[in-house]
């Protein structure tokens, strides 16, 4: 399969690999996938007090495709506030990364690992109100 | 030397025609391209007589008693369905059951699929984590309704080689008839129709650096003389086994690519697995995690695959893009599934995925295998660095134990 210059291009030079540290209250972390299906994804989002995420990492095991998804979205996070970076879609990566059919699942994913990072930090969040009352 | 890029490590799929082969073709296009069928002329006499070199040094190759149980077809896809279907339809009255195994090729597992459909009984045998197929479960599939074994030489994926001589004892004690997809194996490794009592075997020219286009299917005809229905209706060529007109040139070709596995295949074979030892040897040096996949003892010289756990298996083909190797992950198949012969090993999904095949050639060279064994150590570090898996992994977690949401 050919793949397109942007996933190449981040499958090659992919933005923002790395960890941060998961019991940092304003840290949300993702992980999604499987790996008997061949992807797992995580994704982490520092959120500063203003909601605006101020730094976001990956780690991806799993096609080119699915790397240059999560790269993706991490270089799109950061600087949105987490409401906006909820509203992005798997159709736009899939856009933007002219993704073919049988890839759609990959941007799926990174999708998935956005709000699966945001509802880890607004749960982070809401624990720390709970437990300060 | 310099390394010419890109290296072609993927001689399972096909080889490059060797030279000496072309060479050999080349007047059978121009000059001497006669039809071999015609009787009354020049032309189709030359033309004959080169076909019938060709098919003297296949049945050779093989330990056929005679040239004239070579029965040229378009490639092995072709060779196998006739075998299957000719057998299956030829000896219906007797019985209508199929032992194969389930690491076959799909040539030969589809064809049994359709077979099914039409009323045939088929058994896929399991095999062992070793990649091999047990005559003990093969003498204990059989019926009185079984009319035909299958088994494979050398499996294109993992390389093993599968005990044919132990199973063809048991299938001609029985009188059953016998057939292997040889394909991967032949001039690599053992292979010989009378000792081994097979009764029906698959050829093919490409992956012995001949052309593209061109296979053939011996069948045996004495002790016993097996009947096979034709699949292909015409002019009854190849003693009305499969009409029409011969590929004189890759005839030709073919038998020339076996001549030279006949002149050289020893010592090539030594070499091939010296240089897969040392990719091996270099891989598991340097990398944790490192699995192969398949029987090592009991293995084609040039295949090597391995699993390099936590790191995808497409991700790391397009991260040594310039090296062309193959891989069991399913994103590199149609189906998404992951590779059936890995998953009939036993071998997990996830290592299922992480598999890349290296098939080692005639023209890789000790440069090549130096050149990719320190590319794909880099890139399997690189890919670990940014895989999740790799990182829990080293942080002591469980993989199995943590609950994934399978999607």
């Amino acid at each position: 399969m050919a793949y397109s210059e942007k996933v190449i291009d981040h499958a090659e030079n992919p933005r923002n690999v790395g960890t941060l540290d998961k019991e940092d209250p304003n840290v949300g972390t993702g992980l999604v996938g499987a790996p008997a299906c061949g992807d797992v994804m995580r994704l982490q989002i520092r959120v500063n007090e203003k909601g605006v995420i101020e730094d976001a990492k990956f780690k991806t095991f799993g096609c080119g495709s699915a790397i240059a998804s999560s790269s993706l979205a991490t270089e799109w996070i950061k600087g949105k506030t987490v409401d906006d970076a909820e509203t992005i879609k798997n159709s736009d990566i899939v856009t933007e990364l002219n993704l073919p059919p049988v890839k759609i699942h990959c941007s799926v994913l990174a999708e998935d690992a956005i709000k699966s990072a945001i509802a880890d930090y607004r749960k982070k969040q809401a624990d720390r109100r709970a437990a300060a009352k | 030397m310099a390394i010419q890029l890109p290296i072609f490590m993927d001689n399972h799929s096909t080889t490059p025609l060797d030279p000496r082969v072309l060479d050999a073709m080349l007047p059978y296009f121009t000059q001497k391209f006669g039809n071999a069928a015609s009787r009354s002329h020049s032309f189709g006499w030359t033309a004959e007589e080169a076909v019938d070199v060709a098919r003297e040094r296949i049945a050779k190759i093989i330990g056929a008693q005679s040239e004239k149980e070579i029965v040229f077809t378009s490639g092995a896809s072709e060779s196998d369905n006739l075998a299957i279907k000719g057998v299956a339809e030829f000896y219906k009255d007797k019985g209508n059951h199929i032992i194969t195994t389930q690491i076959e090729h799909k040539a030969i597992l589809d064809t049994c699929k359709r077979l099914e459909k039409e009323g045939f009984e088929v058994t896929y045998l399991g095999v062992g984590k070793d990649g091999l197929v047990s005559p003990d479960d093969v003498k204990a599939a059989m019926t009185d309704k079984t009319i035909l074994v299958s088994v494979m030489l050398a499996n294109n994926e993992i390389g093993t080689v599968q005990p044919l001589e132990a199973i063809g004892k048991l299938t001609r004690e029985r009188g059953i008839l016998f057939h292997s997809d040889a394909v991967q194996g032949i001039g690599k490794v053992e292979f010989d129709v009378q000792k081994m009592n097979i009764d029906l075997a698959s050829l093919t020219a490409h992956k012995i650096y001949g052309p593209k286009g061109v296979g053939a299917l011996y069948v045996r005809r004495s002790k016993p003389r097996v009947r096979i229905v034709a699949q292909m209706d015409g002019g009854g060529h190849e003693r009305g086994m499969r009409s029409g007109t011969l590929n004189v040139p890759g005839i030709v070709g073919f038998g020339v690519a076996c001549q030279i596995m006949m002149d050289e295949g020893k010592a090539e074979n030594v070499r091939l697995e010296g240089l897969r030892e040392r990719l091996l040897g270099k891989l598991k040096g340097a990398l944790d995690e490192v699995y192969l996949n398949g029987s090592h003892e009991h293995r084609l010289p040039g295949n090597l695959n391995v699993s390099f756990n936590f790191v995808e298996g497409e991700a790391m083909m397009m991260a040594i893009k310039d090296v062309a190797v193959s891989s069991g992950s399913a994103c590199t198949s149609s189906s998404l599934e992951p590779s059936y012969v890995l998953r009939a090993l036993g071998v997990g999904d996830e290592l299922a995925h992480s598999s890349i095949r290296f098939g080692i050639g005639r023209f890789n060279t000790e440069e090549e295998i130096d050149y990719v064994a320190e590319l794909v150590i880099a890139k399997v570090k690189h890919l670990r660095d940014m895989s999740p898996l790799y990182e829990m992994h080293k942080e002591g977690i469980d993989l199995k134990s943590v609950h994934w949401a399978a999607h």
